[in-house]
């Protein structure tokens, strides 16, 4: 692992690798500014996620103030400061599959992993954030584990594809 | 008066799957700007975004603009909740919307395309930018020099404004710039730059191809061609579908509806609920329409029956802006916390019924005073479901 996390002190000690990684991805978007959105895109595929000391090291490559890459990282919501699930269950929560009751499939997530919106399982293999629309309306309401859609899911649903990704991933403790 | 209005009616030209792009382009571009101009101008093709801006016009305005660098942007940004047709466009007929981008670049004298394409649809990418190659290889063969890059959005509904997307697009956050200037003056890196959304550009191919006439003749007055739209919610054919301008939301829940419908909200989160008892006087198109109420769209038709609560989704509307208000001013971002915090403190009784009142006082003040579309189309489904269904926020 690059990154060493220091859950008590919220501190994350960067490896010397994934210093390098990121001064890497800086110089091939030529230290532009205006590259600063495509820059985190890359860098949070690297790591998962952009805790601060990355952010840190980014604003000092391009010579920006670290609240501008701050402020652009807290703007979009698919920059997280958090790191994510091994497999990050995303629940829609547009009108459309509001409507058709996606509130009741978040809530029985929240009950089979018992974590909340924005947790991540202790065992880090899933994580659950809510999306705003994810258009996909017609097949309402819609589910999506990584880049995978689950349409028309019932609360039924919901334990099964819970324990298909679980089955099918081999660092679970169960397996072990 | 006779054509004000007229049943719901079928069409199918934007997923015609057409072979003959590059015998467009090619034709097309060897037109002069000015052809090519007037016949925008006369098929009255409009923005199908929402906002129904003449496109030709537009395209004019940017054309006569003064300046060495250009832009052409395709704000493929769909985020309005309920809309899924550009999606569909971009991975079933993306090639008319290149040519459309090609030759609009062509007349306007621009040489860089620029595609915002929406987070939440980054599988669609590697297919479209496979298409792009292909695209520009054949623009290289006749000597045309235009590229197109995708430019991925990062998951922010306020990036759907034009000047909040060049915010976005030049490595900002997406807070809206103040207007005018237009980006048809100080766009994308504040040159002159024609932004247009997925369908409208789709749109120009069928009048590249087919003539201003052949479009103009579908619809009604103020509101012609054909338009996309996205149904779901209640409605056992949820999908897309194109449709002629100017039909009766009546005849649309004929056809559409589960035989139980409440209400439909027209044009998303942003747009109108209309009760079932205006479904007749309610028609789909531009403003300026002869008889009853007219509601543009981006699109999004959802349908609503007995068993939803209005409340319920005036909720889930407001959470929506709440959430995705950028902040920057405080009409928006002030006024959408508010407006959440109001609606359930009236449910739970803890306010009186007439507080709804000055709630709707407050949507009307966001309305003239926030500054971009965001803050100011709150008050569209707010008041359109406080104004119906009062009782249920009440009771």
């Amino acid at each position: 692992m690059e990154i060493t996390r220091d859950l008590k002190n919220h501190k994350v000690q960067l490896s010397e690798n994934a210093i390098a990684l990121v001064k890497k991805i800086c110089r091939r978007f030529n230290y532009e500014e205006g590259e600063l959105i495509n820059i985190l895109h890359a860098v949070q595929s690297q790591f998962g996620y952009l805790p601060a000391e990355i952010q840190e090291l980014i604003a000092k490559e391009l010579d920006i103030s670290v609240a501008k890459v701050y402020g652009v990282v807290t703007f979009y919501s698919f920059f997280t400061m958090k790191p994510k699930g091994k497999y990050p269950i995303s629940l829609c929560m547009g009108t459309a599959c509001y409507v058709r009751g996606a509130e009741n499939i978040l809530n029985e997530i929240k009950r089979q992993l018992n974590i909340d919106e924005g947790e991540t399982t202790p065992d880090g293999l899933f994580s659950l954030s809510s999306l705003r629309c994810v258009g996909a309306c017609g097949l309402a309401p819609v589910l999506m584990v990584g880049e995978k859609v689950y349409g028309r899911v019932a609360q039924a649903d919901v334990r099964k594809i819970i324990s298909e990704y679980k089955a099918g991933c081999p660092t679970h403790p169960s397996k072990e | 008066m006779a054509e004000s209005y007229h049943l719901l009616k079928r069409a199918d030209f934007i997923f015609r799957n057409e072979n003959d792009w590059e015998d467009i382009l090619t034709k097309t571009i060897k037109r002069t700007p000015q052809d090519i101009i007037n016949e925008l101008i006369s098929s009255e093709l409009k923005g199908r975004g929402g906002a129904g801006f003449p496109t030709g016009l537009k395209w004019k305005i940017t054309a006569e603009a003064k300046s060495a660098e250009k832009y052409v942007i395709c704000n493929a940004d769909e985020g309005e909740p309920g809309t899924f047709k550009d999606r569909e466009i971009l991975s079933r007929v993306p090639y008319k919307v290149l040519t459309a981008m090609a030759v609009c670049a062509n007349i306007i004298g621009s040489k860089k395309g620029i595609i915002y394409l929406r987070g939440e649809y980054h599988s669609l990418k590697e297919a479209l930018e496979k298409t792009i190659s292909e695209f520009e290889y054949y623009c290289k063969k006749i000597k045309l020099d235009f590229t197109v890059e995708v430019f991925m959005g990062s998951g922010a509904y306020i990036c759907g404004e034009e000047t909040a997307l060049f915010e976005s697009l030049e490595g900002h956050r997406g807070e809206p710039r103040n207007k005018p200037p237009y980006p048809t003056i100080k766009g994308y890196m504040d040159k002159p730059t024609v932004i247009n959304n997925v369908e409208t550009l789709a749109h120009t191919f069928t009048i590249f191809k087919y003539g201003a006439k052949k479009f103009y003749d579908l619809g009604v007055q103020f509101s012609r061609g054909t338009k996309l739209f996205s149904v779901s919610g209640d409605t056992p054919k949820p999908g897309i579908y194109e449709l002629e301008l100017g039909m009766s939301l009546q005849d649309f829940v004929n056809e559409f509806g589960d035989g139980d419908t409440k209400a439909v909200q027209v044009g998303g989160a942003s747009g109108f609920l209309v009760p079932r008892k205006k479904f007749q006087e309610t028609a789909i198109g531009y403003q300026g329409k002869l008889t009853g109420i007219s509601l543009p769209t981006g699109g999004s038709m959802m349908i609503y029956n007995s068993s939803r609560s209005m409340f319920n989704v005036l909720d889930n509307y407001l959470e929506f802006f709440r959430e995705e208000s950028c902040g920057q001013c405080t009409p928006c971002r002030v006024g959408c916390q508010q407006l959440l915090i109001g609606i359930k403190a009236v449910k739970r009784g803890e306010r009186p019924a007439q507080y709804l009142d000055k709630l709707l006082k407050l949507s009307e003040t966001m309305q003239i005073t926030a500054k971009c579309g965001l803050g100011q189309s709150v008050a569209n489904s707010f008041a359109s479901i406080v104004e119906n269904f009062r009782e249920e926020m009440i009771y």
